[in-house]
């Protein structure tokens, strides 16, 4: 049995499709990454794992219990991790998980014992007993995802799961969710659109671009499939640069904010070859760059775009929140 | 067996808030007292039916007391939609009439707890509360706040966004407060404020309390029992119908 399995699950806002025609297998007990930017239809898809949203159509498995027809039966199984905290702040940490093992049925005895260990787990013993109003961003970040695995869930669900943080507090989540993977074994399906978080810690990727799976695979193959290395070409005119594409090295090439990528198979003797084709067609390179690829360039192969075109509109979702929350 | 569980834990989250937020304790206990001392004093010289003012006005100031923090306990669903919590319960393996019904007790806990509070205050007017007196003034209460509550429910559930509360709180809470007939005898009222005041529900919390508390009451003690028990089953029924049709 799949952890997860989907068949041609749809989802339409308004004759908007975010979620477009989806069938994925996600095995026992992986940590399987969903990498897109933002608006992709990351959080519309697991949203209709978890059962809070309805598919327009198709449906899904999780844990072997249909999303639609066994909607209890796979609240109960799995755990979810919001994008935005839904901790109650005027409760303590302790009462936070005290109440979800209530809302889930934890039976009494093994309540106190499960809450020791996932706080355990996250680090958050000491503080247990504060509001959690006065706890920072990652810290509220680890008790959710304490309280998201009281009830024994066989899959957990991390929307975004370092969003907001700064990096040195997303690799200490990172150093969690690896430590409760080994742990817990569970099957983990986290949306991120940041590549580091999903090279350093899915098993798979799924790149996810408007509504659609572009690739799926381990992040090695990935980065393995784009065979050679990829130059980074900044040029001060740009004319005549389609030319490259002629190069039978190229096997990819595209221009982002001015900014030419091409992937080539053997860049170090490329480089010369590129050097002297740019002074005949009189193009002025001003800077040149080789390395070896990344899941970004994975990224960029696969949908023609960066994924950082999407931060803006990030940004601006934090702006919005930031208003609310001042009402 | 574990819906009655999260019943329990959605009521016990709610008492655990009010008793948390000190301000909201105090801001709350703060308009009655308001009421029963400046009005009470300044209206001093005023007989009703042998009573003074004071001793007229205090059983409407209990029904009063109940009606702010009822009605914004329900409306309280708006905050936690808007924080995230609400996602938290929506999400459980727990029915919506369960988490609806933990919801309304909750409120209905923390608008008794104020209410008993004022009640608790009667010997000043020299009311004699017996217990009697004191656990038939308890249901009154009760069913006031349950209907309050869910009229708050209903409303958080229709409206979207915290724009509109300030809006419904004024528009709602004001007329319901001053059309009741706490603060003015109902048989000495003009007859356009007397039909006015016999649609509010609340006129029947008050003149049922008053009927419990010091004996003087315009409608049948049998008629405010009534109207208050269908206005709050009414408005529970359409409260839990209003919440599972939520998303």
């Amino acid at each position: 049995m799949f952890a997860i399995e989907t068949f041609n699950l749809t989802k339409d806002f308004n004759g908007l499709r975010a979620v477009n025609n989806i069938s994925i297998q996600i095995n026992q007990g992986e940590i399987f990454g969903l990498l897109g930017p933002n608006g992709a239809g990351k959080t519309t898809f697991i949203s209709m794992l978890c059962t809070i949203l309805k598919p327009t159509s198709g449906t899904a498995k999780v844990n072997g219990f249909d999303i639609i027809k066994q909607k209890d039966q796979v609240r109960k199984s799995i755990g979810i991790v919001f994008q935005d905290s839904s901790l109650e702040d005027r409760l303590t940490a302790r009462e936070n998980l005290e109440m979800h093992a209530g809302l889930y049925g934890v039976p009494k005895s093994e309540r106190k014992k499960r809450i020791d260990e996932v706080l355990e787990l996250v680090g958050l013993v000491d503080r247990q007993n504060e509001i959690v109003r006065k706890y920072s961003g990652g810290m509220k970040r680890r008790l959710e995802i304490a309280r998201g695995l009281i009830h024994y869930p066989k899959v957990l669900f991390l929307d975004e799961p370092t969003l907001g943080l700064d990096p040195q507090t997303r690799e200490h989540i990172w150093d969690y969710i690896k430590k409760l993977a080994a742990r817990e074994k569970i099957t983990i399906l986290l949306t991120t659109h940041y590549m580091e978080e999903a090279d350093a810690l899915c098993n798979r990727v799924a790149i996810i671009d408007r509504g659609e799976i572009k690739v799926l695979d381990t992040p090695e193959n990935l980065k393995k499939s784009l065979e050679g290395d990829v130059i980074t070409l900044e040029v001060a005119n740009q004319t005549n640069l389609e030319k490259i594409k002629e190069f039978e090295e190229v096997k990819n090439f595209h221009i982002v904010d001015g900014k030419i990528h091409i992937t080539v198979r053997d860049g170090e003797k490329f480089v010369p070859k590129l050097l002297s084709f740019a002074e005949k067609e009189g193009i002025k390179v001003d800077s040149i760059n080789i390395r070896r690829p990344s899941l970004e360039d994975v990224f960029l192969h696969y949908t023609g775009r960066e994924i950082r075109d999407g931060e803006i509109s990030e940004k601006e979702g934090l702006k919005s929140f930031a208003r609310r929350r001042r009402l | 067996m574990s819906e009655f569980e999260a019943i329990y834990w959605i009521w016990w989250r709610e008492l655990k808030r009010y008793v948390r937020d000190k301000s909201r304790v105090l801001s709350s206990f703060i308009q009655p007292l308001l009421f029963l001392i400046v009005l009470g004093s300044g209206f001093g010289f005023v007989k009703i039916s042998n009573f003074n003012y004071q001793t007229f006005l205090f059983p409407g100031i209990v029904a009063i007391s109940l009606v702010g923090i009822s009605i914004s306990s329900g409306i309280s669903v708006i905050w936690d939609r808007e924080f995230g919590f609400l996602k938290e319960i929506l999400v459980a393996p727990v029915s919506r009439t369960s988490i609806f019904i933990g919801k309304a007790l909750g409120g209905c806990t923390t608008a008794l707890i104020q209410g008993i509070f004022i009640l608790c205050l009667s010997f000043l007017f020299g009311i004699n509360l017996d217990f009697l007196t004191f656990f038939s003034a308890i249901i009154i209460m009760l069913l006031i706040s349950l209907g309050l509550v869910s009229v708050g429910l209903i409303i958080a559930s229709l409206l979207e966004t915290i724009e509109g509360f300030g809006l419904i709180m004024n528009f709602l809470i004001m007329p319901l407060m001053f059309l009741s007939a706490a603060f003015f005898p109902l048989n000495q009222a003009p007859d356009w404020l007397k039909t006015v005041s016999l649609i509010d529900p609340l006129t029947y919390g008050v003149d049922a309390l008053r009927q419990i508390l010091i004996k003087n009451s315009f409608i049948p003690f049998s008629v405010d029992i009534l109207v208050l028990s269908g206005f709050s089953l009414i408005m529970v029924l359409l409260g839990g119908l209003a919440f599972n049709r939520q998303r």
